[in-house]
């Protein structure tokens, strides 16, 4: 039996969550000479889009580095759970010393976040890294992990799914529950 | 859809269209990951890789050993020439003495056609063919298939000339069935007596002059002439091989247009192919080396899950 999903964020509230979390980026980043953002595949990359372009537009800093980072080698579920497919990794500048935004859709139980932390590691050594999730899943942590920037936070239990819909790709900004 | 469809790789024939586009787009990711700062992934940490070599071998030997580590596999090496397969031991015998210390993977090259087919159904683990015999050579016809692609960006409809000693050749059958499925068209080329007879049977065209192969083509590999398997003299004299069958910089400008030059190595310099066409722009020998290690590490990334 499934119900209609719930309307977590509205394609408004979508956009002023984004807006907010831009204007908390550079408080604390001032002209991102020092930083990078990083999203994580397959669905922080568009958040990490969005957040890096209309940074650009209030920054006026065009050449903030931002790249995509692929995780599937580094789960630790491989030979465990379903099989997962890499996609493309594109990291074209140096993260050795910058401060590292890390972007994801969706926190959940963290274990995305600590993979994708090592995977990371692979390309340098950051000054600090951050992370950045539009939804945050409270009390459902595997793994220590603990976000910087904040859109929303939701309580779910683990049987729901929440699911971050994109204009570019699903037609519009929204943010949905699923329940099982 | 994210797996592949056989538990081993004996060879391309076994395999479908669906999981050579697989293996290709795990490759390159792979091959993104060979080109960083630290280019290993922890995927197969907790698995471990024997390399049994009945054959000799520096390429694909290398490259597996390199695959393996890259994905930070335990990795036993075994030649055979210094085992005690030399003893009268059995290949049953020998592979299963090193599944008991718990292997999970067994990359093979054996002298004996059809040897990895029979080690699959005998022992408990999976088997990746590193070349048996004259029959396959799967990784060096995907890989040679993933450099092309590579290169032109797609395989259907490029049409591939494979020149040379097709007689002896696995790497030929293996480009054969890979290029085929992946909707190419593939002519081989060489000496009468060096193409083999059912060869008509795989939906090939035939041509034994060389240069009208070239001015076919757009994608030629040459195939190395296999000295060590010439058990009766195929052509009168390796002089006149290379007169006909000897790719020289020559015949290659006057084709008038760029085709590109790929080779499975170890080169014989001056036979098949000369130093300056080897080591020109249109070759792709080298890149063929590199994807090599990028193709294995998603055959095997892919046969472990």
């Amino acid at each position: 039996m499934s119900t209609q999903p719930r309307l977590i964020l509205d394609s408004k509230s979508f956009g002023l969550t984004i807006n907010r979390l831009c204007c908390q980026l550079i408080e604390n980043h001032n002209d991102f000479k020092q930083s990078a953002i990083i999203g994580l595949q397959p669905r922080g990359i568009f958040l990490a889009q969005r957040i890096h372009k209309l940074i650009a537009e209030k920054t006026g800093n065009k050449n903030i580095p931002c790249g995509n980072l692929d995780i599937t080698f580094y789960r630790d579920d491989f030979r465990r759970g379903e099989q997962h497919l890499a996609k493309p990794t594109e990291i074209d500048f140096v993260i050795e010393d910058k401060k590292v935004i890390l972007v994801d859709d969706v926190l959940f139980t963290g274990r995305t976040i600590r993979a994708g932390l090592d995977a990371m590691m692979a390309f340098g050594r950051p000054q600090l890294v951050e992370l950045l999730v539009l939804i945050d899943r409270r009390y459902s942590r595997h793994l220590p992990i603990m976000p910087n920037y904040v859109g929303k936070t939701v309580d779910t239990i683990s049987t729901e799914k929440v699911s971050v819909e994109w204009k570019e790709t699903d037609g519009e900004d929204k943010v949905l529950l699923f329940q099982k | 859809m994210s797996q592949l469809s056989v538990q081993h790789l004996l060879g391309i024939k076994y395999i479908t269209k669906k999981d050579i586009e697989l293996i290709f787009s795990q490759a390159d990711q792979f091959k993104e990951v060979i080109n960083r700062p630290i280019k290993k992934v922890p995927s197969l940490r907790d698995i471990t890789i024997a390399n049994i070599f009945f054959e000799n071998s520096t390429r694909t030997r290398l490259s597996f050993e390199l695959a393996e580590k890259r994905l930070s596999a335990d990795v036993v090496n075994f030649a055979a020439s210094s085992s005690s397969v030399s003893k009268g031991e059995t290949l049953i015998d020998t592979v299963n003495n090193i599944l008991a210390m718990k292997v999970d993977i067994v990359v093979m090259r054996h002298p004996k056609p059809g040897a990895p087919l029979f080690l699959s159904k005998h022992v408990k683990a999976q088997i990746v063919n590193a070349g048996d015999g004259a029959h396959e050579h799967p990784t060096q016809g995907l890989l040679d298939a993933f450099s092309i692609r590579e290169k032109l960006g797609d395989l259907k409809g490029v049409k591939v000339a494979i020149v040379g000693d097709i007689l002896h050749s696995r790497v030929a059958i293996s480009n054969i069935y890979c290029l085929q499925k992946m909707g190419a068209e593939v002519m081989v080329c060489g000496p009468t007596t060096l193409i083999p007879k059912y060869i008509s049977a795989l939906n090939v065209k035939v041509e034994h002059d060389m240069k009208k192969a070239l001015q076919w083509c757009d994608v030629a590999n040459m195939l190395r002439i296999q000295l060590e398997r010439q058990d009766i003299q195929y052509f009168p004299s390796l002089r006149e091989y290379v007169m006909m069958y000897g790719l020289n910089k020559q015949i290659l400008d006057s084709l008038k247009k760029e085709i590109i030059i790929m080779h499975p190595g170890p080169i014989n310099r001056g036979v098949e192919i000369t130093s300056d066409v080897a080591d020109s722009k249109h070759s792709v020998i080298l890149q063929q080396v590199e994807n090599g290690v990028a193709i294995r590490m998603a055959v095997l990334y892919l046969l472990a899950s």
